[in-house]
C-alpha cells in the first residue's frame, strides 16, 4: 500500500509501460480514457458500453508517453459477465494475452464515489501500484459535494487527483501525478493478497468505504433530488410507460420527416452528377457502368445517411443522458414475460441502428441463457439496414397521405413493421423459453440507476461521426463492390445480335434468379427480386443498389427506382417483400458475430435456418392474403 | 452454505427487535423508508446459490444498517421497485428484495 512514500528501484521506459484505467459502470472512465490518449470513442451512460479492448498512447507534459489500456468497467473483481471477466483477468494477471498492468488508474465518480472507492480498496489487494482518480469533480463541486484527496490519499495510501476529463485543463492534476511517478519511478507490484470476498468480507468493506466516505467526503445538507422529481415522471408506473412508447413513437415519426429534406438534397446531387455523365461520357459500356453501378448503386445507399444518423442521435442522447437503464426497469415486467430480462432492452434498441452493436451489447447480461435469447431475436430488431428497403417500398406504395390530420400514413406503416419487428422478437423468445427453459426459473434482475446527467455536445459528436465513418466506409467498400458485381452479372453476357428482350434477360443475373425463382415465387417475388436478395446478404441495403442495377440496366434508368417498382410490382409483392424483410434472414457480418458471442457456429445456423422459415411462412401469408383481398 | 432462513437466527442478533417490526422489503410499497435489518436470502433465490445471492445484494449496498426507501414501482404487480440505498438507485424484482428484511 506505501507504494509512493518508498523509494523504488526505476522500471522500464515509460513507452513500455502500461497504464490500466479500471472503473465502475458510469464514473466517466471512457472519457477520461478519451481525454488522455484524445482517442475517439464513444461515451455512454450505460453500464457495459465499453466492451471491447481499448488502447492508446497517453502524452504527458514532461514529454513522456505511456500506454494506456482502458478496462471494462466493473464494481468488483468478483467478475459475472464476460466483459468484467477480461478486467479480473488483467487486473490479476491470468489474461492470456494481455500483460499485468504497470500501474493502476483507479477511477471513481466524484458525485457517487461509493462503488469506485470500494473497488479501489479490493485492487489494493493485488498489490499493483496505483492513482485515484475522483473524475467528473465539477459535477460534484456543482452539486456541493466537497472531495477532501488529502484525507483518501492518507487512508488509501496512495496518491488521489481530481478530474474532469471534458474541460481543458481537467486533468491538469493527473498529468502532473503521472509525470512525478515517471520521474521517481514506477514501484515494483507488491504481493497480490487478493482473493474472492465473502459476504463477511463485503460487509467489511462496506463499513471500511462508510469509515472513508465520513472521513473524506462531505455532502451537502441537501442531496440532489432533481434525479428524484424527474424519475417521479419518467418512472410512475402509467405515464412513464406512456412516455417511453411516445419517445419510440417520436423517434420514428423523426427518422422520416427530418431526414426528408436532407434526403432530396443527397438525391439532386446524384442527379446533378449523373446528368453530366450522361452529357459528357459516350454511351456505352463505361457510361453504363458510371450510371448503373456507380451513381444509381452507391448513391441510392448513401441517400439513407440522414435517416441512420437520426436513428443513432436519439440512441446516443438517450444513453449519455441515463434515460437507457431506465427504459430497462420500465420494460423488464413486459420482457420478463416473454423471457427476456430487463437488460436485454439496452441490446436490443441497439439493434435498431444495427445487430452487431446490439449482441454485443448483451455482454452486460451475466446470465448465459438470457444473454443467449437476447442474441437470437435480437436480428428481428428493425436495423437501421432494413430503412433504404422500407423507405424505397413504402414510398413506391403507400400513399402520403395523413391520418387523423396530423400521422403520416407512410410513418405508420414505418412504425407498424417495427412494432412486428419486435413482437416476433418478443415472441421468439417466449417459444424459446417454453421449449428449452420451461422449468428453470429466471435469474434475478439487479441494475444501477445513474443520476441524470446532461448529455456531452462533444461526446455525442463523437459517437455520431464514428457511425456515419462506418456507413461511409461501408458504401464505399462492401457495398460499392456488390454492386459492381451485381452490374457485372445483369450486364454480361450482352444480348445476342437482334434480340427483341431488353439484354438483362440475357445476363448470368437473370439465370440466377430464374434458378432462385421457384423458392421465392410462392411468395410473390420475381427474378429480379431473387437477384437482389442474394447479396442482400453482404448487407441488407444493397438489396436496394441491386434491384436499382437491375432495373436500371433493364432501360429504363431515367425515372426513380420507387416509380419503376410501383409500375412493376403488384401491392401484394411489395407487402410481401416487407415482411419478408421483418424477418430478413440477415447479413454476413451478424451471423459472424452471432457465432462469436454465443459461442459456436450452431447457434449462427440455428438463427438463419429459422429466420428464414419466419421469412418465408410470413410472407407466403401476406402475399397470399393481399392477393385475396385483390392486391395481386 | 451459511444462511438459514429460521428466525431465530435474527432473533440471536444484537440489537434485536420484535420480529414484526422487520418485513421483507419486498412486499412493501412506495414512499417506504427504513434500515435494512438483515439479509436472508434463502428461501426466495431460485436461481442463485443463497450465498450468491446474498453477497449481490450486499454488493448493491444491502448491507444491515443501511438507509433504504422504495422511490419507484413499475406497472404490473408493482414490480420491479426502484430502492435509494447508500446514495443510489438501483432497481430489482420483488422476488429478489424478498431476501431484505428491512425495519
Amino acid at each position: 500500500m506505501d507504494c509512493c512514500d518508498t523509494p523504488a528501484p526505476a522500471a522500464a521506459r515509460p513507452d513500455d509501460l502500461r497504464l490500466a484505467i479500471v472503473g465502475p459502470p458510469n464514473c466517466g472512465k471512457t472519457a477520461l480514457f478519451n481525454a488522455l490518449t484524445g482517442s475517439r470513442q464513444h461515451v455512454g451512460n450505460y453500464s457495459g458500453v465499453t466492451v471491447e479492448r481499448k488502447a492508446g498512447l497517453a502524452k504527458l507534459p514532461s514529454g513522456a508517453s505511456i500506454g494506456v489500456i482502458d478496462l471494462p468497467g466493473t464494481h468488483s473483481l468478483r467478475a459475472r459477465s464476460p466483459d468484467e471477466v477480461v478486467t479480473r483477468d488483467v487486473v490479476l494477471g491470468r489474461h492470456h494475452n494481455e500483460r499485468v498492468p504497470d500501474l493502476l488508474l483507479v477511477v471513481a465518480d466524484a458525485s457517487a464515489p461509493r462503488s469506485g472507492l470500494r473497488l479501489a480498496m479490493e485492487l489494493a489487494a493485488t498489490g499493483l501500484p496505483m492513482v485515484l482518480v475522483m473524475n467528473m469533480i465539477d459535477i460534484a463541486r456543482h452539486r456541493g459535494i466537497e472531495i477532501d484527496t488529502n484525507a483518501l490519499s492518507e487512508t488509501l495510501g496512495v496518491p488521489v487527483v481530481t478530474a474532469n476529463s471534458v474541460r481543458k485543463g481537467g486533468l491538469d492534476a493527473l498529468h502532473a501525478e503521472l509525470d512525478a511517478i515517471l520521474a521517481r519511478g514506477v514501484p515494483e507490484p507488491g504481493p497480490n493478497l487478493w482473493s474472492p470476498p465473502n459476504a463477511a468480507d463485503l460487509r467489511l468493506s462496506h463499513r471500511a468505504a462508510d469509515r472513508l466516505i465520513a472521513r473524506a467526503v462531505t455532502e451537502p445538507e441537501l442531496p440532489d433530488t432533481l434525479t428524484n422529481r424527474i424519475d417521479r415522471v419518467l418512472l410512475h408506473p402509467v405515464f412513464g410507460l406512456v412516455f417511453l412508447l411516445v419517445l419510440l413513437f417520436v423517434m420514428f415519426q423523426a427518422v422520416f420527416t427530418w431526414a426528408a429534406p436532407l434526403m432530396d438534397l443527397i438525391d439532386a446531387g446524384f442527379g446533378v452528377v449523373g446528368g453530366f455523365v450522361a452529357a459528357h461520357v459516350p454511351a456505352g459500356i463505361v457510361q453504363s457502368f458510371l450510371l448503373d453501378a456507380v451513381i444509381a448503386g452507391v448513391g441510392g445507399v448513401l441517400v439513407f445517411l440522414p435517416q441512420i444518423l437520426i436513428l443513432f442521435l436519439f440512441i446516443l442522447l438517450l444513453e449519455d443522458l441515463g434515460y437507457m437503464a431506465r427504459a430497462a426497469f420500465l420494460m423488464d415486467k413486459i420482457m420478463g414475460g416473454a423471457g427476456l430480462h430487463g437488460r436485454a432492452f439496452i441490446p436490443l434498441l441497439s439493434s435498431f441502428a444495427c445487430a452487431v452493436p446490439g449482441i454485443m451489447a448483451a455482454r452486460v447480461i451475466d446470465n448465459r441463457r438470457d444473454r443467449l435469447t437476447t442474441i437470437l431475436v435480437a436480428p428481428l430488431m428493425t436495423c437501421s439496414a432494413r430503412i433504404p428497403v422500407y423507405t424505397l417500398i413504402i414510398s413506391a406504395f403507400i400513399p402520403a397521405r395523413h391520418v387523423l390530420g396530423v400521422l403520416s400514413l407512410q410513418g405508420l406503416v414505418m412504425f407498424g413493421l417495427y412494432a412486428a419487428g419486435i413482437v416476433s422478437a418478443l415472441a421468439v423468445s417466449a417459444a424459446a423459453k417454453f421449449m428449452f427453459w420451461r422449468r428453470e426459473p429466471s435469474p434475478p434482475f439487479m441494475l444501477d440507476l445513474p443520476d441524470y446527467k446532461l448529455p456531452r455536445p462533444r461526446s455525442v459528436a463523437i459517437g455520431l461521426s464514428t457511425r456515419a465513418k462506418a456507413f461511409l466506409k461501408r458504401a464505399g467498400t462492401t457495398i460499392f463492390a456488390m454492386t459492381v458485381l451485381i452490374w457485372l452479372l445483369a450486364t454480361f453476357p450482352f444480348a445476342p445480335a437482334g434480340a427483341t428482350e431488353p439484354p438483362i434477360l440475357y445476363s448470368f443475373a437473370a439465370m440466377i434468379g430464374h434458378l432462385l425463382e421457384p423458392i421465392l415465387a410462392p411468395i410473390g417475388f420475381n427474378w429480379q427480386i431473387a437477384v437482389a436478395l442474394v447479396p442482400g446478404m453482404a448487407a441488407r441495403e444493397i438489396a436496394v443498389s441491386g434491384l436499382a442495377t437491375v432495373y436500371a440496366v433493364g432501360g429504363d434508368s431515367t425515372s426513380a427506382l420507387g416509380a419503376i417498382l410501383a409500375a412493376n410490382w403488384s401491392l401484394a409483392t411489395a407487402l410481401s417483400l416487407l415482411v419478408w424483410y421483418i424477418f430478413a434472414p440477415q447479413c454476413i457480418s451478424t451471423l459472424a458475430v452471432i457465432r462469436r458471442e454465443a459461442g459456436g457456429a450452431r447457434w449462427m445456423w440455428l438463427t438463419f435456418g429459422y429466420m428464414f422459415v419466419l421469412a418465408w411462412v410470413g410472407s407466403f401469408v401476406t402475399y397470399h392474403l393481399a392477393v385475396l383481398l385483390g392486391a395481386g | 452454505m451459511m444462511i438459514s432462513p429460521q428466525p431465530i437466527d435474527a432473533a440471536s442478533l444484537p440489537g434485536h427487535v420484535p420480529e414484526a417490526a422487520h418485513r421483507p422489503l419486498g412486499a412493501l410499497h412506495r414512499g417506504f423508508s427504513g434500515h435494512v435489518f438483515r439479509i436472508l436470502p434463502a428461501a426466495h433465490s431460485n436461481t442463485l446459490p443463497a450465498e450468491e445471492m446474498e453477497r449481490r445484494l450486499i454488493e448493491l449496498g444491502f448491507v444491515e444498517g443501511a438507509r433504504v426507501a422504495i422511490l419507484h414501482e413499475g406497472l404490473f404487480g408493482r414490480d420491479p421497485i426502484a430502492v435509494r440505498v447508500n446514495g443510489a438507485t438501483v432497481a430489482l424484482r420483488r422476488r429478489e428484495a424478498m431476501a431484505i428484511l428491512v425495519s
